[in-house]
């Protein structure tokens, strides 16, 4: 049973809601695999991607999840759409609500905003990212990724690192591995540590060889480069010396510990190319696997929830 | 103003003046209070008779911080609109605000305004003027000449003036006016694209943040400021608890200095913008419960001088937006006095400190009458049933725009009747 309209968020997910996206996702990871990838689960649903922000990876694998699973995909070009005119986020979703879509994917740069539009549209709304609040399919990803390899997703200690302050995918990861009883660290400068974060339940560490002793998992985040000139780090080669995955730090972790990262990669910022290319550690390319098999686990289980009547 | 006598009895008083609470009643001619009955009621030869019904009657509110749309935003707030808000809220006299378009930086424009309010309004208007041209932070603006206009205070409202440089010269040219300097203690440089205050909470929700201290930091300079100008400063509205101790030693060395909170910063906290409501994004940002705490305790226990609404109107369309891009401030001319009230209910606050803060302490400062009961005053008055209990419908409010955060929440606390000058401009 999955009594959830939308995805807003790994929050409002229980820790049987995830196990249950991920088995069914576990399936669809097999048929990915087969020549013949399409189902029928969501003929004759329609499927709009509404992305705010510039997005390659996510979009184009809700858009192949949606389409392997037989639903009629739209992408909303928003940056040369009316939204450029000034259109209000809450004008477009009573627009395009009135084209009765089934499945809404949305993208925003505000915090908040995929939740204020569901409140307005009759469809199902799939948070694909929300300013720096949360991005659930990826945490979601991230977990069938872990749970594969490791076999398990539970007792495992698994280290966040990078820029959390502004990091979506820090936040929703941070709420899926503690539901699902992991020990869970942080490594970051203090700088891009958010305020309060020694409440989320997490063990926080500013020295990257301390905090990765030990861990199953090291999960790396992108950083954005406008961070690097003295805002929050001085430079990108102090921040690649400090908080940069190279191999040596990378042993300090448990031998058969992975590393991942939602991407796209900047190699010789936040992590070394060696590590980011062995394909004994890395888990990266994986990762874009299992997220076309998680959103299409999603995306079922959301439809099987709409009512025919909309 | 002249107006028939009326006799109001069977009230209870509540009389910030003398710190009485007791039964009472009272004659009104002229457009003052004309005698004061404690106890037993008078009886009523030939004049119109109010019998209060036992429920409160106390001066009217002195709302100190009020934004209006006149000139330039008549569609969000008129004098007209703000007016009768008012009225509905108990509220005889308010302090309009220099935040408009354009600001209130030039004399001619503060006769406008007060000639508009006059015009338009049954409660009494005043305006604060801006306290740098086009509340740009740079230069003085002519502190004497828009005193002379009317002006009853000086202030950038939102705006802090982040220069110390110009923020001494207002305060000490001041010294040679009078002029009473009212900021916004937030220090700009951490506060600026803020919508949530740094914790926990703003962090889980992703919000871009202030951290609490913006508010000592710039206290701290204006009080160090008052110190050496000598110039008579309010802070408009302190809201966090690391601010109160800065507050308490600037008062006990005895210098001019007091310090307002609103009525949301009062009852609410920053778990009120879970649901990232809009109509809960303010300046400065709902803060931590113990803060709230600290904040309405300093308050009732005299730190804290004065209650505002910090009535801040704002259209639909501004507040439809993403918590991040929406609109700060929040309408409150009609929820003052039930929003205090459940500080009195929960045992926080007696209603004669209530009204000391939000009639008697105000008036003081802006060198106005009213405030109290008694022989002279005007009859500016305020009849309430503190316990009525009714669920706010934002779309029964008076003012024209509709932005509250009290909506669909359980209020106590209606207000009966208003007076100004002995007319009676509200019948609730």
């Amino acid at each position: 049973m999955f009594a959830h309209r939308h995805l807003l968020g790994i929050e409002q997910l229980s820790p049987s809601d995830i196990s249950q996206i991920l088995d069914l996702a576990d399936g669809y990871v097999e048929l990915n695999r087969q020549p013949e990838k399409r189902v029928a689960k969501l003929r004759g649903r329609t499927q709009i991607n509404l992305f705010y922000e510039a997005s390659t990876r996510t979009q184009a694998s809700f858009e192949l999840a949606g389409k392997r699973l037989g639903a009629d995909v739209m992408n909303m070009a928003v940056q040369v759409s009316s939204v450029r005119k000034g259109e209000t986020l809450i004008d477009t979703a009573l627009t395009l609500n009135a084209m009765h879509p089934d499945l809404l994917v949305v993208r925003h740069q505000n915090s908040g905003a995929v939740a204020l539009l569901s409140e307005k549209v009759n469809c199902a709304v799939l948070n694909a990212g929300d300013g720096r609040h949360e991005h659930p399919t990826q945490a979601l990803l991230d977990a069938l990724t872990i749970r594969r390899r490791k076999g398990r997703l539970q007792r495992l200690t698994i280290a966040i690192c990078g820029d959390i302050a502004n990091s979506r995918v820090a936040r929703s990861n941070i709420l899926c591995l503690n539901k699902m009883e992991n020990r869970v660290r942080v490594i970051a400068p203090p700088t891009l540590l958010p305020s309060g974060v020694e409440r989320f339940g997490v063990e926080v560490f500013t020295d990257m060889e301390e905090g990765l002793k030990g861990c199953d998992v090291v999960m790396m985040l992108r950083i954005q480069n406008e961070r690097l000139t003295g805002a929050a780090v001085p430079s990108t080669r102090e921040y690649f010396h400090r908080w940069g995955l190279t191999a040596e730090k990378l042993a300090l972790a448990r031998e058969d510990a992975i590393v991942m990262h939602p991407g796209p990669m900047n190699r010789g910022v936040e992590i070394d190319a060696e590590v980011a290319d062995d394909l004994n550690r890395s888990v990266i390319r994986e990762q874009v696997e299992m997220g076309v098999a998680v959103r299409m686990a999603v995306l079922e289980l959301l439809a099987a929830n709409l009512e025919d009547a909309a | 103003m002249t107006s028939p006598p009326i006799i109001f009895t069977n009230a209870r008083l509540i009389d910030p003046g003398t710190g009485y609470d007791g039964p009472g009643g009272l004659r009104v001619a002229g457009g003052v209070i004309e005698d004061v009955v404690r106890g037993g009621a008078e009886a009523a030869d030939g004049a119109d008779v109010v019998d209060c019904g036992g429920h409160v009657l106390a001066p009217g509110i002195v709302d100190m911080r009020v934004f209006v749309g006149e000139p330039g935003a008549r569609h969000r707030e008129s004098f007209r609109s703000a007016g009768e808000a008012a009225a509905a809220g108990g509220v005889t006299s308010f302090v309009a605000q220099p935040e408009t378009d354009p600001p209130l930086d030039d004399p001619a424009l503060v006769q406008f305004v007060l000639a508009r309010a006059r015009e338009a309004a049954h409660v009494r208007v005043h305006t604060m003027a801006a306290l740098t041209r086009g509340l740009g932070g740079a230069d003085m603006t002519e502190q004497q000449f828009l005193l002379d206009a009317g002006a009853v205070a000086l202030t950038d409202g939102d705006h802090a003036v982040a220069d110390a440089k110009v923020m001494r010269a207002c305060m000490a040219y001041s010294r040679a006016t009078g002029a009473l300097i009212v900021h916004h203690p937030q220090e700009p440089s951490l506060s600026r694209g803020a919508c949530a205050t740094s914790g926990e909470f703003a962090s889980r929700l992703g919000l871009t943040s202030v951290p609490a201290i913006a508010e000592r930091m710039m206290l701290e300079r204006d009080l160090t400021l008052a110190e050496s100008t000598g110039a008579r400063y309010h802070a408009d509205m302190i809201s966090t608890e690391a601010a109160l101790s800065p507050l308490a030693r600037a008062k006990e060395a005895g210098l001019s200095v007091t310090a307002g909170v609103s009525i949301h910063h009062l009852t609410l906290n920053e778990f009120d913008i879970a649901d990232y409501r809009s109509f809960f994004k303010l300046a400065p940002p709902l803060r931590a419960e113990a803060d709230r705490e600290a904040v309405a305790e300093a308050m009732a226990g005299g730190l804290i001088d004065v209650i505002v609404s910090s009535h801040l109107p704002q259209d639909e369309e501004a507040k439809r937006l993403p918590f991040e891009e929406a609109a700060v401030g929040a309408v409150g001319l009609e929820t003052f006095l039930p929003a205090c009230l459940r500080l009195v209910h929960d045992g926080r606050l007696s209603l004669t400190r209530l009204f000391e803060c939000a009639a008697l302490t105000p008036a003081k400062i802006l060198g106005l009458p009213g405030g109290r009961l008694e022989k002279g005053a005007p009859a500016d008055l305020v009849l309430f049933d503190p316990d009525a209990p009714f669920v706010l419908d934002r779309w029964q409010l008076r003012a024209r725009s509709k932005n509250t955060p009290f909506d669909r929440q359980r209020m106590q606390g209606r207000v009966l009747g208003t007076w100004v000058g002995g007319h009676r401009v509200f019948e609730g």
